[in-house]
Formats: structure tokens, C-alpha cells, sequence
């Protein structure tokens, strides 16, 4: 998981359960969302959270290219996850890697599951997510950017995604994980979640954990992915309720 | 040979959308919306029983549909809209046009007034050319089907294309075409609109940039009251300030010896700065 070197283990967990940054085990980091701040792409969105600042655009729907990769009755859904070179302590060489790889392919069936993409055939959405900092939960992050910037680009689809990593630090289930605590803890569980249905989109994890603390953690990241939820909408609100409509409720 | 813009259809992207109260209500994908016995239509979806927006755009309710008119996106392509593309590709019997939709739509040489031979393509309309066309159909593949024979249809030459987002397209034009008309007075410009957002402007560098500016202005504030006024108020004084920016001396390089170079204070006397967050702030995975 991370390097452990000869650096001594960081206190993870103090006795009246408070976290190295001082946050409680269901405590999220802050987290702000911008809508829209790229006006050359069809929709973007900006998050910070924590420390990770991840920049998310959206292209499309468009022409496929190649055209071999096109597909008759729906549109494809292609992603790029990268990390810059300058996002992290140790320079990070530029170029998509293994891990930049899987990442890009689970974020894109992730989405690919909650687009509509039988409306608009032969064609590509691309979603591509830049981190340009980088502390823990980045893959988490660069989903709910992609989800606002989705929404910002006016692309159909069933619901917002909200993402968070869970994880089990000093034998204790936390959310949402930072550096030290995803170098130094014991396992640590991405997951994205489609509210409307309540079904998990992403689900990955490093680590151990036994059942009933996996059941846990996932509990507690759905509930972590409710708060997300709320908070892009919010961002999705501001960016389109200062120019079109004034903010309100559905009437019921 | 004037080229007036033709407004297609009325309802895309209107304003005064929304609940029959008046009011508009802006939704996100995955809200609810309560149907009250109303078909799920376009920007809706329907799942056990229950209506949920599936874009993010303003609330209408059609009986017996109850929508979600898209305040974003893309062009989507009407039978009868005209619009302004550009020529991406060329074949030898059609030239694909980049018309701002999700597919490029193919313009074949017979739906021109030319009589072009095979492989002619390329005399009559090349690589980044831009024409008026006009939609035709569009077909269960997605393949949108366009035609340049017709009034107001055609090649267009030199000039400036700037975009708009396709839901301020009525603001451009405005009632009756009021809008198009004060800024074509104002400026001198000849403007043609497509239905998709993109506007061609055939005018002088000076007035082009001062018709840049109010679409600007439309695009990201037509939705508030007043835009008219603001509008004509944005014209009438670039008019008389027109003159200035050519009587602007050129500024020479500052005298060092003005401006000294302000050294950073002594250590001791740069205020903490807050980290980003409680613990260690270095970045990394």
C-alpha cells in the first residue's frame, strides 16, 4: 500500500478517537465544487478536498476517433485519469501508467452505467480528469468532478455519482482517508454510489478486512457519499440558479 | 444577397418555462418530479413507478408530458432548423459539416445548386468553409440529413463565426427580431443565426469585436430582465468611445529608479500562513 521505509508510523488514532488531522472516524474533509469553470468544454468542474485539487472536463456527445471504436446503437464512454507531474511529492513522471489506466477504465464503466448513452448513437462522451494535487481519494474526487461536469454539459443520465474512500485505520473503520492514513492504515475501499437506485458503481479495495467491517465501511460510505451528494448539487445549483431560475424545491 | 435568419421553431429553449404558477424551477439529474399523472417526456425518465429528471434544465410541464427543457448541451438537431456549419471533412460525394450536434451531418453534392462532377467536392467547398444549411431529417440511425438548396441557404463568405449557446438563440434574435435588427443598425454588420448557436458576422474588425461583445453579454446574461436596455446601452457607447483606444500613447518601459524594488521583510515579520488543513500538509497519493 505505501511506502513504509524506516519513517516511524504517524499517530493514527488517538485515544478519544480523533484522527491525525484531528477529525472523528465519520468526518469528511472540506470539500468545495465549482460548476463550469472551463467554458471551452461542453461541461468541467473543479473540486478541492482536502488537499487533492482535481479538474474535470467533458467533451461531447461527439464524433468517435478512431472510428473503429464507434458502436451502432450507443454512445461510447471514454475516460482519462492523470495524474500531474507536479501533484505529488515525488515528481510523478508524466504519462498514463498502470494505475492511471485502471483508474480511467473503472471511472468510465462507472459512468457509462448511469449515462443514457442509447440516446445518442456512434457517438463519444470523454471525460477527462486532471489531479493536480494529490492526498489520498484522488480516483474519489475525480469522480465527483467528472458527475458535476457530466450534469454542467447537459449529458442524460440517471443521477448524480457521488464517491468517497472508506478505509480502516489503527483497527478503526474511517471515512474518507488522507495521505497518511491510506500509506499507513490497514485497507482502503473507493466506492461511488448512484443515490437514485442506491447501487454502488465503483467498488475497489486494498487491504484486509473482515466481513462485518466490510459491511461497516460500506454503511458509512454511503452515508459519507449522501453528504457528497448534497454538496454537488449544491455546486450545480449556484453555477445554473445565477442564470436561469431561482434556486427552489420541486413543488410537491 | 441578404441572408436573414429564420426562426424555426418556437419552443427551444424559451424562457417563461416552468410550473403554470410562472415560476421556473430548475432541476438536476436524479431529482424527482412529481408527475401528478403526467407522461414522462424528454429530460425525464421513469423508474418503479416514480419520475425523475434526467438533465439538468428547467422544469415544464405539456399535459399530457411533463419535461425537462435542457439549459445545457449541445446542439440537438430539428427538422426545419436552419443552421451555420463548418466543412471538416470532404469526400468525393459529400462534404461532412461540424454543425455544433453530437454527430457531424453529411451535406451530399446534389443537396447543393451546384452540378458538381464526381470528385469536384473540393472546388466548391473545402476544409473549414462555412455555409448556411438547412435540417432535413433526422433519421433512426442519427444520421441528420441536410440540404443548402433553398432561400437564405448557401456558401458563406469571409466574416467571423462566434457561438452562442443554442438556448439564447431566441435572445439573439429577439421579438419579432428586434434584437438582430439593433445590433445590425448599431454595428453595420450583416449577421446570420443559426438555430444552433453559431452566428456568422460579416462586418469590420472594429464592429465585429463590438458585435463579439454583445453576444457575450447575451449569452451570459440573457436570462436577466433588462437585457435590452443593456444592450442598446452596451451599443450607443462604443459609439461615442470609439475613437479613444487609438489615442492611447505607448507606454515606454518604467524608470527603475521610480519604482525601487521592494525587498521581502525580515523573516520575523512574515505572519504565519494557515495551512490547508490540521496535520501534515504535503501532498502526495
Amino acid at each position: 500500500m505505501g511506502n513504509v521505509g524506516a519513517k516511524d508510523v504517524p499517530v493514527l488514532m488517538t485515544e478519544d478517537g480523533r484522527r491525525i488531522d484531528g477529525r472523528r472516524p465519520d468526518e469528511l474533509r472540506p470539500l468545495k465544487i465549482t460548476a463550469g469553470p472551463l467554458h471551452q468544454a461542453d461541461g468541467s468542474a473543479f473540486v478541492e478536498w482536502g488537499a487533492n485539487k482535481v479538474m474535470a472536463a467533458v467533451y461531447g456527445p461527439r464524433e468517435v476517433h478512431p472510428r473503429h471504436l464507434q458502436v451502432n446503437d450507443k454512445a461510447i464512454v471514454q475516460c482519462r485519469y492523470n495524474m500531474a507531474a507536479f501533484s505529488v511529492d515525488e515528481r510523478k513522471r508524466p504519462g498514463l501508467d498502470r494505475r492511471s489506466q485502471e483508474i480511467s477504465k473503472v471511472i468510465g464503466e462507472a459512468f457509462e452505467s448511469v449515462t443514457f448513452v442509447e440516446e445518442f448513437p456512434r457517438t463519444s462522451i470523454d471525460i477527462y480528469i486532471e489531479v493536480l494535487q494529490a492526498n489520498a481519494g484522488t480516483r474519489c474526487a475525480g469522480i465527483v468532478a467528472a458527475s458535476v461536469a457530466l450534469a454542467d454539459a447537459g449529458i442524460p443520465m440517471a443521477d448524480l455519482v457521488p464517491a468517497v474512500a472508506v478505509g480502516k485505520v489503527a483497527g478503526h473503520i474511517v471515512l474518507d482517508l488522507k495521505k497518511e492514513e491510506d500509506n499507513f492504515g490497514e485497507a482502503d475501499l473507493p466506492m461511488a454510489l448512484v443515490p437514485q437506485s442506491g447501487r454502488l458503481v465503483l467498488l475497489q479495495m486494498e487491504g484486509h478486512m473482515t466481513r462485518e467491517e466490510l459491511s461497516r465501511a460500506l454503511d458509512l460510505g454511503v452515508k459519507g457519499c449522501h453528504d457528497i451528494y448534497g454538496k454537488m448539487k449544491e455546486a450545480l445549483r449556484t453555477r445554473y440558479s445565477a442564470t436561469d431560475a431561482a434556486p427552489s424545491e420541486v413543488p410537491a | 444577397m441578404g441572408r436573414r435568419d429564420r426562426t424555426g421553431h418556437r419552443d427551444r429553449g424559451r424562457e417563461g418555462t416552468g410550473s403554470p404558477d410562472g415560476e421556473k424551477v430548475l432541476v438536476l439529474p436524479g431529482d424527482e418530479i412529481p408527475a401528478g399523472g403526467l407522461r414522462p417526456g424528454p429530460g425525464t425518465y421513469r423508474m418503479n413507478g416514480r419520475v425523475y429528471a434526467s438533465v439538468l434544465g428547467l422544469l415544464r410541464r405539456r399535459p399530457p408530458f411533463v419535461q425537462v427543457v435542457p439549459l445545457s448541451g449541445r446542439y440537438i438537431p430539428k427538422p426545419g432548423d436552419v443552421v451555420v456549419g463548418t466543412v471538416t471533412d470532404v469526400q468525393g460525394t459529400f462534404w461532412l459539416l461540424d454543425i455544433g450536434a453530437p454527430r457531424w451531418a453529411p451535406l451530399h453534392m446534389t443537396g447543393t445548386p451546384w452540378k458538381i462532377d464526381f470528385g469536384e467536392t473540393e472546388k466548391y467547398l473545402r476544409v473549414r468553409d462555412s455555409v448556411v444549411v438547412q435540417v432535413e431529417s433526422i433519421e433512426n440511425t442519427g444520421r441528420i440529413g441536410v440540404t443548402m438548396v433553398g432561400e437564405g441557404l448557401g456558401k458563406l463568405e469571409g466574416g467571423t463565426i462566434i457561438t452562442v449557446s443554442p438556448a439564447k438563440v431566441p435572445r439573439v434574435i429577439g421579438r419579432a427580431g428586434s434584437m438582430i435588427s439593433t445590433i445590425q443598425r448599431h454595428t453595420g454588420c450583416r449577421l446570420t443565426v443559426g438555430q444552433n448557436g453559431r452566428i456568422h458576422v460579416d462586418g469590420s474588425p472594429e464592429e465585429t469585436l463590438r458585435v463579439r461583445e454583445t453576444l457575450r453579454l447575451i449569452d451570459d446574461e440573457g436570462h436577466r430582465s433588462g437585457l435590452t436596455e443593456r444592450v442598446q446601452g452596451y451599443l450607443d457607447s462604443g459609439r461615442e468611445g470609439r475613437a479613444a483606444p487609438r489615442d492611447h500613447p505607448v507606454r515606454s518601459a518604467p524608470d527603475p529608479h521610480d519604482h525601487p524594488i521592494q525587498r521581502p521583510p525580515p523573516a520575523e515579520q512574515i505572519p504565519e500562513e494557515e495551512p490547508d488543513e490540521i496535520g501534515d500538509p504535503s501532498p502526495s497519493e
